[in-house]
């Protein structure tokens, strides 16, 4: 019910257009990853996905962020069932693969974010998601390009401007048998960018 | 502000219903008698467009029954989207964002409220003067110089347009018309229904009849053909509707041309922004039509121009 009305709000403030290239909405296990140029990039994602697949989808996000205020704490567990990661003290023990691959179950979908940060322009992927396919075989990932959320609420910023804006979900990939990291994280990438021209 | 409705707006809006039932009538009869792709396709668009407008009319009349409230709530939402549209096509930069926010947020509902509390003093100088100077002011403040006019410009012309230009729909109904007390509302309707039919009617003969473009470059489906029927028609229209206003028949003519003419020139200029835009339509919020701002262009440019004609020559 929150999720609802959660998802409509959002949709009506950024007015998101949500297009599906050579690829259906559907509720089975999938990794979503997307350019990341705003805080409202997976909030966005996630509204625009029908309410089944969204049941079941959790943003990957920064704990340091989302763990300030009460506010945001309660949208990050209650509304988004995000998976909150520990971007300052990553080491064997505290290994972020190891928390995403144990909150995806074999259930969960998941948004995430392979530059890390956010930019005007797609930067280069960490190789979060190479250590995610190879844990994880037959992942299914698909690429998601949002357009114009750096305009409504860019960095630094914190109040919206209600621009229109655009999300758009592409054919999917997978890690190929032995493809070697830098290719495969170069290729995701361009699954993004190829979304710019659609 | 004043709105009140009497019988005379009762039979308008029974015209409009029929106007309604008939070209609902006549998109069922096309639809069944296509032959071809080409053509089913633009009987569907057509058939989506008379479904758009059952919406577009139903909730023109709830805000029309609702007063000056209701109108000036319409009218200020209607802004607000057609100015999103327009910012979202025109290129601004980090640097305008707290400019926009004004634009949206303080200077879009100090212009309606303003109109609504009958201050022409202050509502016909808001934008023209005070928005112009505090959005340059407010953009500069971020030491941004990059393209500076042309950002500054930009969301000006957004502001007049949008804003500034459709905010003077309800500030019809302000009017202080001797004889014609409280029927304000049926002025509004006037405007809206002829610069409305004039697009229609345009459309029609266009499709009907069109062969030679007006102008090729900016709306290559503009045609001299639906431009002559159109304007001629919705000229005639509005001089048989000359009852309802506080206008002589000749002046009603007058007034219908002059705003069918303005309401063409403001489609073809919107036209040529989203031309240099790359774009075939503002957006997709009413199906058929494209944008909001598709569908208001033409008042856009009639509203002002019709408020001022009439507040010179018809009021005390």
């Amino acid at each position: 019910m929150t999720a609802a009305l959660f998802a409509g709000l959002s949709r009506l403030i950024a007015g998101t257009s949500v297009r599906w290239v050579d690829c259906r909405p559907d509720a089975r296990q999938r990794v979503y990853f997307a350019n990341h140029t705003s805080h409202l990039d997976f909030v966005v994602i996630w509204s625009a996905l029908p309410p089944a697949a969204r049941a079941v989808t959790r943003p990957v996000a920064a704990q340091d962020y989302w763990e300030r205020g009460r506010l945001r704490h309660y949208l990050a567990s209650a509304v988004f069932n995000a998976v909150l990661i520990d971007r300052e003290k990553v080491s064997a023990r505290n290994n972020p693969v190891d928390r995403i691959i144990e909150a995806m179950g074999d259930r969960y979908s998941l948004i995430l974010f392979p530059e890390g940060t956010r930019g005007s322009e797609v930067g280069a992927f960490k190789s979060g998601l190479y250590h995610l396919c190879v844990r994880k075989a037959d992942l299914e990932l698909v690429p998601v390009y949002v357009e114009n959320l750096n305009r409504i609420l860019p960095k630094g910023e914190f109040l919206p401007v209600p621009l229109l804006s655009t999300v758009t979900f592409g054919p999917s990939i997978a890690l190929k048998p032995g493809e070697p990291k830098g290719a495969f994280l170069e290729r995701a990438r361009s699954a993004v960018l190829n979304l710019r021209q659609v | 502000m004043s709105a009140a409705f009497d019988q005379q707006m009762v039979w308008l809006l029974n015209g409009v219903l029929g106007v309604l039932l008939i070209s609902t009538g006549v998109g069922l009869v096309l639809k069944k008698r296509v032959t071809n792709d080409f053509a089913r396709a633009v009987v569907e668009n057509l058939n989506a467009r008379i479904r758009a407008w059952w919406v577009m009319c139903g909730i023109f009349t709830l805000a029309v029954l609702t007063g000056g409230i209701g109108s000036l709530a319409l009218f200020g939402l209607i802004s607000f989207l057609a100015l999103r549209e327009f910012i979202t096509l025109t290129p601004t930069r980090l640097g305008d964002h707290r400019t926009l926010f004004w634009s949206f947020f303080v200077i879009t509902p100090l212009q309606y409220y303003l109109v609504g509390m009958d201050r022409y003093g202050l509502f016909s100088i808001l934008i023209p003067v005070y928005a112009f100077l505090l959005v340059p002011i407010r953009s500069v403040l971020t030491g941004d110089t990059e393209r500076f006019l042309e950002r500054v410009a930009k969301i000006q012309w957004g502001l007049m347009v949008c804003v500034y230009c459709v905010s003077h729909v309800p500030a019809l109904l302000t009017l202080k018309i001797h004889g014609y007390e409280n029927q304000n509302a049926k002025l509004l309707f006037y405007l809206i229904f002829v610069v409305q039919i004039s697009d229609v009617l345009q459309y029609v003969w266009g499709k009907w009849l069109g062969r030679y473009s007006i102008a090729p470059r900016v709306s290559p489906n503009k045609t001299w053909e639906g431009f002559i029927g159109g304007v001629g028609c919705a000229t005639l229209i509005g001089t048989a509707l000359w009852w309802v206003t506080p206008f002589k028949p000749w002046q009603a003519a007058v007034m219908s041309l002059m705003i069918t003419l303005l309401g063409f020139a403001g489609g073809l200029t919107m036209s040529a922004i989203k031309r240099d835009r790359g774009v075939k339509d503002y957006g997709a919020l009413i199906e058929g039509h494209g944008g909001m701002l598709d569908r208001i262009d033409s008042i856009c440019f009639a509203a002002p121009v019709f408020f001022h004609a009439t507040r010179f020559f018809f009021t005390d």
